[in-house]
């Protein structure tokens, strides 16, 4: 069983089933955001994880003061993401039947706001703070050896909230994984309201009105953010090594490193000769492909699935819209690549510091 | 205040009328006194005049309208998590400034004073409310974006506030990563190290970044490991001395300073873009 879980929670099959899984409930939306699932689901995965404390290697690295909280953030996650979910559903089932949404309905319309939020609030506060001293008194915050710029630990891991982009360095250089797409995650966020032009489900929870919205942003939230963090945390021990949550962090376990290169898959492998000294020359093939993806794909994804959008968005929205869609999706593939073919460049001029 | 006299209305008599047969409890007395009109100026809100009063005339309450839609108040739909956010914030202030008393941000004191603070200091929990605070609060700005995502409240005509929620939520992420250098432990330093690092890959000005080495006059680079933006991130090629002072001021003065002006931003344009969205 142990060994299931730890094969499965290799990144490459753990990524794929969650993306599966994901896609799957928004397919069958009802089934899968309903009341009967959430307890299904919470249930099971917290006996998990109450079962799993008894294995020595999961005990110790779910226990580390600062991977507390992402324990925490992924049952809260867990539980946000199921009740928005859950409402939209509901929602979409009233919208369906002409009835007006939750939010609409209840009365009276207007409620003042002392007390009725004040004490919510005065509530919720209270309730943090509680919490606050409670984790405050029974976990002591982590203090190391002092600062010795001489000795690196291994692994040296950032702040946990970081750990997502520590965990894309795996598949790209520092400055894909570290500048740009931090700035486009920001750039893409702020740009959100821009993009999504469709005037429903403004101020209520609704899934069937904005599928494409939610899903995109779902997905990249989810599996792109959160997921990376978690694979990052708990999964990733000394050398950035792989292992599963049941296994023992061996300083000492060796990864075969067999990465190579586009070009030297093409003129190597598969032409059988060296690579060209010129790099224009050695690297055309990587430059054709990342061409073709920013250009090529675009006419296509517009021709086959979003010509309704392209006239509604207008061009310009429209092409930052496609822009910052396919950089988002290029991370996935990427890793995929790595995954399936060991890729490490596709294009890849070490002369300026330039590989992607 | 003339809201004041119209609220008690009738029942504010001249001071030298007869003393009154039923004798005022004391808490109505006091309730009723100068220094409570003064210190609470709605008295205790009974009525819906009242209650919509102590709300307008309070700095505080006032961040909320006098009233709202019911959806709003309802823990299921904000999930309370801005509320929550703004509620870390200030524990984290008002921790952080306790810490402050005690932390000497040079390589020499800081981690005995963090040591110090673990040991000495009666109550010492003030250290651990405001790294778990700090680390609550990363929690608590992810899921208030996801609810606004979820009820689509960033549509017009409320982009610009997502647009300042994003900027908020960069920099609640810097404020967490400067603070986390200042115990100047091997976690601190090296997770520092790691995440600075990166900066040396920014394009063109990072001196290992992607176009850098090509800025150059006469074979000069002009951006290199001296001057690059990782330098002016740390104040030196390491983290090290100057690197703690520049993280501490960030963290304690600079960055604060952004966000709370930023969140007062934040507040306002709730307030004026229709308070919190609902179905039309
Ligand atoms: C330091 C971080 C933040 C604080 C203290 C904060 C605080 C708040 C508060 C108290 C509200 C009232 C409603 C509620 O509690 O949900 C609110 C609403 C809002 N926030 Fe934030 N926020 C923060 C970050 C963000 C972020 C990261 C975003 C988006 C990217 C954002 C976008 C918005 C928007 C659009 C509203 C209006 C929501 C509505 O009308 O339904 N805020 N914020």
């Amino acid at each position: 069983m142990k060994d299931i879980i730890n094969v499965i929670s290799d990144p490459p099959i753990l990524f794929t089933l969650l993306v599966i899984i994901l896609f799957t409930s928004f397919k069958y939306s009802e089934i899968f955001w309903s009341g009967k699932a959430m307890i299904v689901v919470g249930v099971s995965s917290v006996l998990f994880f109450i079962v799993s404390l008894f294995d020595e290697n999961f005990l110790l690295i779910v226990t580390k003061p600062d991977n507390v909280p992402i324990v925490g953030l992924i049952f809260l996650i867990f539980f946000f993401t199921w009740l928005a979910m859950w409402q939209a559903v509901n929602n979409d089932k009233r919208i369906a039947a002409g009835k007006p949404v939750m939010e609409a309905e209840i009365e009276p319309n207007r409620v003042i706001v002392w007390p009725d939020l004040v004490y919510i609030e005065l509530i919720a506060l209270t309730l943090t703070l509680v919490l606050l001293i409670g984790w405050s008194v029974l976990l002591e915050a982590p203090l190391e050896q002092p600062a010795n710029p001489a000795n690196s630990p291994n692994p040296s891991k950032a702040p946990w909230y970081f750990l997502g982009l520590q965990e894309l360095l795996v598949y790209f250089d520092p400055w894909i994984a570290g500048v740009l797409l931090p700035g486009l995650c920001v750039v893409g966020l702020m740009a959100i309201p821009f993009i999504d032009k469709n005037p429903k489900g403004n101020g209520y929870y609704s899934f069937a009105e904005r599928k494409m919205a939610i899903s995109i942003f779902i997905f990249g939230w989810l599996l792109l953010w959160i997921l990376l963090i978690v694979i990052g945390t708990f999964l990733r021990g000394p050398n950035w090594n792989f292992f599963g949550p049941y296994e023992y962090w061996d300083v000492h376990k060796l990864e075969p490193l067999v990465n190579i290169n586009l070009s030297e898959i093409v003129y190597i492998k598969w032409f059988g000769v060296g690579l060209p000294n010129n790099w224009f020359l050695r690297e055309i093939f990587g430059i054709g492909i990342l061409l073709a993806y920013f250009m090529i794909t675009p006419l296509i994804l517009t021709k086959k699935y979003f010509s309704d959008l392209f006239l509604k968005l207008g061009i310009g929205r429209y092409a930052i819209f496609i822009a910052l869609l396919l950089l988002m999706v290029s991370v996935p593939i990427k890793m995929y690549l790595r995954w399936l073919f060991n890729l490490k460049y596709i294009l890849a001029i070490p002369e300026i510091f330039f590989n992607i | 205040m003339a809201d004041e006299n119209l609220e008690k209305g009738s029942t504010t008599e001249a001071p030298e009328a007869a003393p009154k047969k039923k004798k005022k409890s004391v808490w109505k007395q006091l309730a009723e006194s100068q220094v409570a009109k003064s210190y609470f100026r709605t008295g205790i809100p009974k009525t819906r005049r009242s209650r919509l009063l102590v709300v307008l005339n309070s700095l505080w309450l006032h961040l909320h309208p006098a009233r709202t839609r019911r959806h709003a108040v309802r823990l299921r739909y904000t999930w309370c998590m801005g509320g929550l956010s703004f509620f870390l914030f200030m524990v984290l202030t008002v921790t952080g400034i306790l810490l402050m008393f005690y932390y000497r941000p040079t390589v020499e004191y800081a981690y005995m004073d963090i040591v110090d603070l673990r040991e000495q200091v009666p109550l010492g929990i003030m250290r651990e409310l405001h790294r778990w605070a700090a680390h609550l609060m990363v929690i608590t700005v992810w899921l208030h974006m996801f609810r606004v995502f979820m009820t689509g409240s960033y549509k017009p005509p409320r982009e610009f506030n997502w647009g300042v929620g994003v900027i908020l939520l960069v920099l609640t992420l810097l404020l967490s990563f400067t603070g986390y250098l200042l115990p100047w432990d091997q976690l601190a330093i090296w997770a520092v190290t790691v995440g600075t690092n990166m900066a040396r890959a920014t394009p063109f000005l990072g001196h290992e970044g992607p176009g850098a080495s090509l800025l150059q006059i006469g074979g000069i680079s002009l951006v290199h490991a001296g001057n690059d933006v990782r330098f002016a991130l740390l104040g030196g090629r390491f983290v090290g001395e100057a690197t703690l002072l520049r993280f501490y001021v960030l963290h304690c003065v600079a960055l604060p300073f952004v966000v709370i002006i930023l969140m007062a931003l934040h507040f306002f344009r709730i307030r004026k873009d229709g308070n919190i969205s609902g179905p039309v």
